[in-house]
Parts: structure tokens; C-alpha cells; sequence
């Protein structure tokens, strides 16, 4: 049988989600003996080059290239899962959602207290980056999501048990204390 | 400033559990309640300033900031929308020059949106200053503004002239019209004072209980508990001091009622307070009514004190050795939840309206930690009735489990809105027929929180075991958009109103509004309606009666009027976020000139 295959992504998070992945500590390399890995930093592969069964994305979106990302992600993978409180609610970079955009832009590069440098009092501009969105989004109101897990980080163990239920076809008996909301 | 509050202190002998009144007095002497006065009220209290800044965040009408000499709270009900509210703010708008929710350049005006005030049968309405205008429309609006500007004070605006009965009255001179339309045992003018107490002090308070045990009258506020047990467990609860507070903040949208009791009838209720009194062993009473009816306070006041008079309050009623009772009033600041009990008494006590856990029940502990009775308005003036002619021949009345009578208030698109009282039993088509209702699509049977119905359904009855109600009912026409002049309007409502304790409560509110907003901006898709389907129990997690309905709009609305979803939903697809990039980046775009780049020629 043909090994699954998994991409991962952090679109706005800290990658302390995909930390938690690297922390099954020793079942890494159970892990590798059951799935691929392939769009995914732990790869460093940037494009999708193959159909995927699982995705796994931490962050939700801020900008249109997490739109763009979490939109091929939807289109390469079967199923999709947020993984995390800022994948599935916005999580901390959603603090921002009370506040105009504009008033953000401004206090990050002209009126904050640690702003020396831009003594031309220049908003970044160029086309080439990505352009920010009116507030962070959960994953969930841009693309479909089939599965979320919670935690900021979902423990490492309840990450696994997902993956292997996901890869076994089988429902999972996770602890009711393995779930945590913060 | 610093005097006028020290007198507000000394008012209330700087009783911390008074804070409401001290907070309502201090706005009123001040105009706000600036941070300065906060310091001092906490000081003089000995609480700690964030006590004080609790409450005082927790209630909307109060300022702590200045809100305009003259503030207009509009009532943004659906029955207020129905007739014609939108024309009226615009027209308040431009009249006073600032939007809603902002105060005019010259601190003038301010304008607020404010939930139903109680004048659901003569919408639009609004309090100016605490004086009630209904029935607005933009002329009016116009010469209000006018008014105001030139000088005039808040009671000269009124040129309307009075309503009917006691409204005319000269510590009332209100336009308010109560509009009964059918009276009952309860409503009856022919009530002479002080009979049902005389009658008491020759019974034994078990032989009073007895009585109202044997009528089967249940709570008229919705709940409907049985009025003689709760009296009963008060009655055998432990505890020296206990209280009889009566529940006069009817805050669910389209009930009014009380304020027509209030206006009419408040010797009866006086009267009905004592008898709860004298029932359960209490000798202290407060009547909690909300902020919105602070314009019959002179006319409330003044029955209080010519009650006492009579001795019909006091020490000593009807000349009985030990029967002392008497009441105060307590009013609200504008907040929906302490039309719970818990709240309520949460709030009498001087603090946020938050409901507390149960057990206790207030029974056994409520008020101060002190056994409490809290009926609403309608059943202690039943009560008076009861014992007046015994618990048999209000058993006459109604169904074998509804007795007695009901005073509903009836709004929206009828011929004949107001108060009609009627015995428990009747279907929603003969009150459809009584109010002359040409052509329901729907109606709300107990205001948001309770059901709405279709016409394959009018043929239910009004009772405890079918549609028990707390007396609102909203008629919805033909012409009416359900989900977005009705439901939204509702869950807007409950968004607005949750006291925030309870996470399901403060938070699911918003997702189901978002969903619903979504389904009428044409994004829904079928998921999103088994999405709402499935959350709907989670809302049972809820503290409070409140809470656990706050989403009954929407429930209750695909329950019966499924169709109307379905019709606007997308069948094309399984999923539609309504995302849209290109409106997401404009704002960020135009902060930092830059041109939004489409998705065609986007580099990604």
C-alpha cells in the first residue's frame, strides 16, 4: 500500500504548532515509517508537486498569501485540518481584529515606541509583498476545513493520535485532558 | 461636583449595597459619572474603585463620559423598525448633526440606540432625559431638534398633550397611552384598597399560602413556577430577616405590561407585596423596576407614600400586631438580564446584573444572603385577587393547568395593539382575531426568547403545557422579511444583551448572528444550517433561562420556517466562507497607497 502523504504549512502562527508535531519525541520515526512528508518546512519543499491526503495547517490568515497558500492547500489536499488555536480561531494575532488596519500600520512603523529608523515615515508598499488583510481570519471562513484541533500548541500526543486516526481510517479515543483550549 | 456627590453619599448613608441608586443619583446631579467621582464613591464606601467601576460599566444608561445635555435613546425594536424607525434616526441625525452613538460638536445632543423601552404598542419610540416620545416620525423628530436647540426644556418639548388614565396625571404628564383593550380580574378598575389585607389579618399566613396554593397560580413571568410553593419554601426557609422583591423589569422585547400596571395599578401591587409579605414572614419589600420607567417614579413615590398613610404600609398594617412590611424601589440602569432573578437581586444589591448559580435557590438565599420571594408584577397583583375571592373561584378561570388569566401584550402589525387580559385557554387566532390582525405570516409568542410560530400553527393555545408565554406577542405581517427585519433584529438583540458570564452565551451569540448574516448576504450554503442545528444544545451550558433562549430566534425560526432558509441558500456548493479577498486588502491598500493587485495579475 502507498504510503499517505502529508504537507504542513504555518500561515500566521509562530510555528510553536509545528513544534509540537517534532515533540512525539521518538514516534518521529514511527511516523516517518508510516507517512510522506511533502510540501512542508520540515521539507523545505516550496510547491506542490503531488496530490496530498493530509494537510496540516497552524496559523490562520493575515495576509493574501496565507489566502493563496491555505487556498492550494484546499486544492492539493483531501483532507485538511486546522491545527491550533490560531488556525481554528485566529488566536493571538486576532487581538488586532478590534483595530483599523490603518491604526496597526501605524504604530508598527511610525508612532511605536521602538520606531527610530523611519525618519521618512514609510508604510511598506511594494507589490512585491503581501498585502494585509482587514483582520486575521480562522482558516475555517476562507476554505473548508475538515477537522480542527485545539490547544495552543495541541499537545504532541493528540496531534499523533489524530494522524494516526486520520491514516487508519479509524475514530480516536483521545483523553478528555489531552484537549486544552490555551 | 465633589459636594453634590458627598450629598448623594449621605442620601443612601454610603451603603455600599446601595451603589445603583448612588450611581443614578450621582448621574444625575452630574450629568456623568466622571473617574473623580468614582474615587470618591469607593473611598466613601470602602470598596475598591474597580467595585465600583463594575457596576457602573455594566449598565448602559449609565455615562463615564459626558453624553450630551440631552440624550436620545431610540428604541431599535422590530416593532419600533416595523413602523418607520429608520426615517426617524435619519432624521435625528441630521437634525442634531452627528450620528448615533456620538454626542453634537457643541455637547448638546447625544444619540444612542437603546433595546425596547416598553412602548412596543406606539413605536418608534425614544426617551429623551428620561421623558417618553412615541409614536415618532421625522417631522416630530425635526421639531424636537428644534426645540432643543432653541432652549426649551425637555418637558416643553412635549406638545402631544397627555395619554389616558393616570398618564394625565400631574406627576406623570406623560403621552404614554396604555391602551387596554380587555380587562380581566386583574386589571379591574373596581379595586378598593386594603380589602385583601384586611381579609389576611384574620388568617394564619399557612391559611394565606393555602389559598394561593389552591388557586394553582403560576409565576406570570414565563417561568411559570408555582407561586404558593415558592411562597412556602421562603416561608419555612431559615433566616430572620427575608424579602419580597417584586420583578418590574420587563425587558423582553415587546412586553409592557407592567408599565401598564405600574401606571394603573400600583396600589394593587403594593397591596399584593404586603400579602407576599405577610405570607413568608418578610417585612421588607422592593419593587425593581427598569431604568426605562423612570418617568412614573414621582407617581410611584407618591402611591408609596400615601399608602403608609393609610396604613396600609408600615408598622402594624390594618392595626395587627407584628404585620409590618414595607417597600422600596429600586431602579435599573438599562440591561435586559435583571429581568432574571438572580440578576435582579444581584443587582438590587448594588452590583452587575449577572446571574448567580443555583442551588441556592433565592428562596433560601437571596437577597443579602436572606430567604426572598421574587415575583413579577402580574402574579402578586393576582394574588391580591385571589385572596379576595378565594383560590376556588380563580380556578374558574383558564385551563385545568393554567388558571386563572393572562395580560398579554400584543404589538406589531394589528389593528389594536396594547394590553389585553385574557383567560389562559385561548388560541393565537383568537387573539389574532381580537387584535385584528388582517394577514400574519408569524407570530412571537413570549417575546424573542420564546417561539415563533406560523399560521399552520395558530390554532395552539395559550398555556402552560402548550405555549406558555410571559405575555408578549409580536404579530408579523405578510409584508415582512422574517429573517431580516425579525430574527436578525432578535439575535442582534441577544448579541448585545448577554451579560458575558457564560462563554456559550457571550460567544455563540455572535457565530450564530455571523451565520445567519452570512445565509442573507447569499454565501449560506446547506452546512451552515445543520451547523446551527448542532450548536443549538450547546447553549443549555448557560447560567441563566436568558442565556440558554438566546438563540431561540434562529432555532426556532428554521425549526418553522425551514423554507425561508432554504430559498436563500447556495445549491451549487458544499462551501462558501463568503471570503472576499479583494474587499479584505482594500483597507490596507488605501493606508499604504498601494495599488490592490487582483487576482489575475497577482503574482502568487
Amino acid at each position: 500500500m502507498r504510503k499517505p502523504v502529508i504537507a504542513t504549512a504555518s500561515l500566521a502562527g509562530c510555528f510553536g504548532c509545528h513544534m509540537s508535531i517534532l515533540d512525539i519525541d521518538e514516534k518521529i520515526l514511527d511516523l516517518i515509517e508510516l507517512v510522506d512528508f511533502h510540501k512542508s518546512p520540515i521539507t523545505d519543499i516550496k510547491k506542490f508537486g503531488r496530490k496530498c491526503d493530509i494537510g496540516l495547517i497552524e496559523g490562520g490568515c493575515c495576509n493574501s498569501e496565507n489566502v493563496h497558500v491555505l487556498r492550494d492547500f484546499r486544492k492539493n489536499c483531501k483532507i485538511l485540518v486546522s491545527v491550533g488555536e490560531c488556525a481554528v480561531m485566529g488566536g493571538l494575532p486576532a487581538l488586532r481584529n478590534g483595530i483599523p488596519v490603518a491604526e496597526c500600520l501605524e504604530e508598527a512603523y511610525l508612532n511605536g515606541p521602538t520606531v527610530h529608523e523611519n525618519t521618512e515615515r514609510i508604510l511598506p508598499n511594494d507589490d512585491e509583498l503581501p498585502m494585509i488583510l482587514d483582520k486575521v481570519y480562522p482558516c475555517h471562513e476562507i476554505v473548508k476545513i475538515d477537522y480542527f484541533l485545539p490547544g495552543c500548541p495541541p499537545r504532541a500526543e493528540l496531534i499523533w493520535e489524530a494522524l494516526i486516526g486520520l491514516i487508519q481510517g479509524k475514530e480516536i479515543k483521545i483523553p478528555y485532558e489531552a484537549f486544552k483550549y490555551d | 461636583m465633589k459636594a453634590s456627590v458627598q450629598k448623594v453619599l449621605d442620601r443612601y448613608k454610603s451603603d455600599p449595597t446601595r451603589l445603583m441608586d448612588i450611581l443614578i443619583d450621582t448621574q444625575s446631579e452630574v450629568g456623568y459619572v466622571p473617574d473623580a467621582a468614582v474615587a470618591q464613591i469607593a473611598r466613601s464606601l470602602g470598596i475598591s474603585r474597580v467595585d465600583v467601576e463594575q457596576t457602573l460599566s455594566f449598565y448602559h444608561f449609565f455615562n463615564r463620559k459626558p453624553a450630551g445635555e440631552f440624550q436620545v435613546y431610540l428604541n431599535n425594536s422590530v416593532v419600533a423598525e416595523m413602523y418607520g424607525r429608520r426615517k426617524v434616526t435619519e432624521a435625528f441625525e441630521e437634525a442634531a448633526g452627528c450620528r448615533f452613538g456620538q454626542v453634537s460638536d457643541d455637547g448638546l445632543i447625544g444619540l444612542y440606540d437603546t433595546s425596547c423601552i416598553g412602548m412596543n404598542d406606539q413605536e418608534p419610540a425614544a426617551l429623551i432625559n428620561n421623558v417618553v416620545f412615541t409614536r415618532l416620525t421625522p417631522f416630530r423628530v425635526r421639531e424636537i431638534i428644534r426645540d432643543i436647540k432653541a432652549g426649551k426644556k425637555v418637558e416643553d418639548l412635549v406638545v402631544e398633550g397627555a395619554g389616558d388614565g393616570e398618564n394625565a396625571g400631574k406627576l406623570v404628564r406623560s403621552m404614554v397611552q396604555n391602551n387596554i383593550r380587555k380587562i380581566g380580574p386583574v386589571l379591574d378598575p373596581e379595586y378598593i384598597p386594603g380589602e385583601a389585607l384586611k381579609k389576611i389579618t384574620r388568617l394564619t399566613p399557612e391559611q394565606v399560602i393555602q389559598e394561593i396554593k389552591l388557586s394553582n397560580i403560576r409565576g406570570r413571568g414565563g417561568a411559570g413556577f408555582p407561586t404558593g410553593l415558592k411562597w412556602e419554601f421562603c416561608r419555612k426557609a431559615q433566616g430572620i430577616q427575608k424579602y419580597i422583591l417584586c420583578n418590574a423589569d420587563e425587558g423582553e422585547p415587546g412586553t409592557f405590561k407592567d408599565r401598564v400596571i405600574l401606571t394603573e395599578l400600583p396600589r394593587l401591587l403594593f397591596e399584593g407585596m404586603a400579602v407576599a409579605g405577610y405570607a413568608v414572614g418578610a417585612t421588607e419589600g422592593i419593587l425593581y423596576v427598569r431604568y426605562e420607567y423612570r418617568y412614573l417614579q414621582r407617581h410611584l413615590e407618591n402611591v408609596l407614600a400615601e399608602t403608609r398613610k393609610k396604613k396600609l404600609l408600615g408598622k402594624k398594617i390594618m392595626g395587627k400586631e407584628g404585620f409590618d412590611f414595607d417597600i422600596r424601589i429600586q431602579f435599573g440602569a438599562g440591561a435586559y438580564i435583571c429581568g432574571e432573578e438572580s440578576a435582579l437581586i444581584e443587582s438590587a444589591e448594588g452590583k452587575r446584573g449577572e446571574p448567580r448559580d443555583r442551588p441556592p435557590f433565592p428562596v433560601e438565599s437571596g437577597y443579602l444572603g436572606c430567604p426572598t420571594v421574587v415575583n413579577n408584577v402580574e402574579t402578586l397583583c393576582s394574588a391580591v385577587k385571589i385572596i379576595l375571592n378565594g383560590g376556588e373561584w380563580y380556578k374558574s378561570f383558564g385551563t385545568k393547568d393554567s388558571t386563572g388569566t393572562k395580560v398579554l401584550s400584543v404589538s406589531g402589525d394589528c389593528k389594536y395593539p396594547g394590553i389585553y387580559e385574557v383567560e389562559w385557554g385561548f388560541s393565537v387566532n383568537d387573539i389574532l382575531d381580537m387584535t385584528g390582525a388582517d394577514e400574519p405570516q408569524a407570530v412571537q409568542v413570549g417575546g424573542p426568547s420564546g417561539t415563533l410560530i406560523g399560521p399552520d400553527e395558530f390554532d395552539r393555545i395559550l398555556c402552560y403545557s402548550d405555549l406558555a408565554t410571559g405575555g408578549s406577542l409580536i404579530i408579523i405581517g405578510k409584508q415582512r422579511d422574517l429573517l431580516k427585519d425579525v430574527v436578525m433584529n432578535f439575535t442582534d438583540f441577544f448579541v448585545e444583551e448577554s451579560c458575558g458570564s457564560c462563554v456559550p452565551c457571550r460567544s455563540m451569540t455572535v457565530l450564530f448572528r455571523q451565520k445567519l448574516q452570512k445565509i442573507l448576504d447569499g454565501h449560506g450554503v446547506k452546512q451552515d444550517i445543520e451547523d446551527m442545528i448542532a450548536w443549538g444544545p450547546t447553549m443549555k451550558i448557560n447560567r441563566c433561562g436568558l442565556g440558554q433562549t438566546a438563540v431561540n430566534p434562529i432555532l426556532s425560526s428554521i425549526k418553522n420556517f425551514r423554507h425561508l432558509y432554504e430559498d436563500r441558500i447556495r445549491k451549487d456548493r458544499s462551501f462558501d466562507g463568503g471570503f472576499d479577498l479583494q474587499a479584505a486588502v482594500a483597507e490596507s491598500c488605501w493606508a499604504v497607497h498601494r495599488k490592490p493587485l487582483t487576482e489575475e495579475n497577482d503574482h502568487e
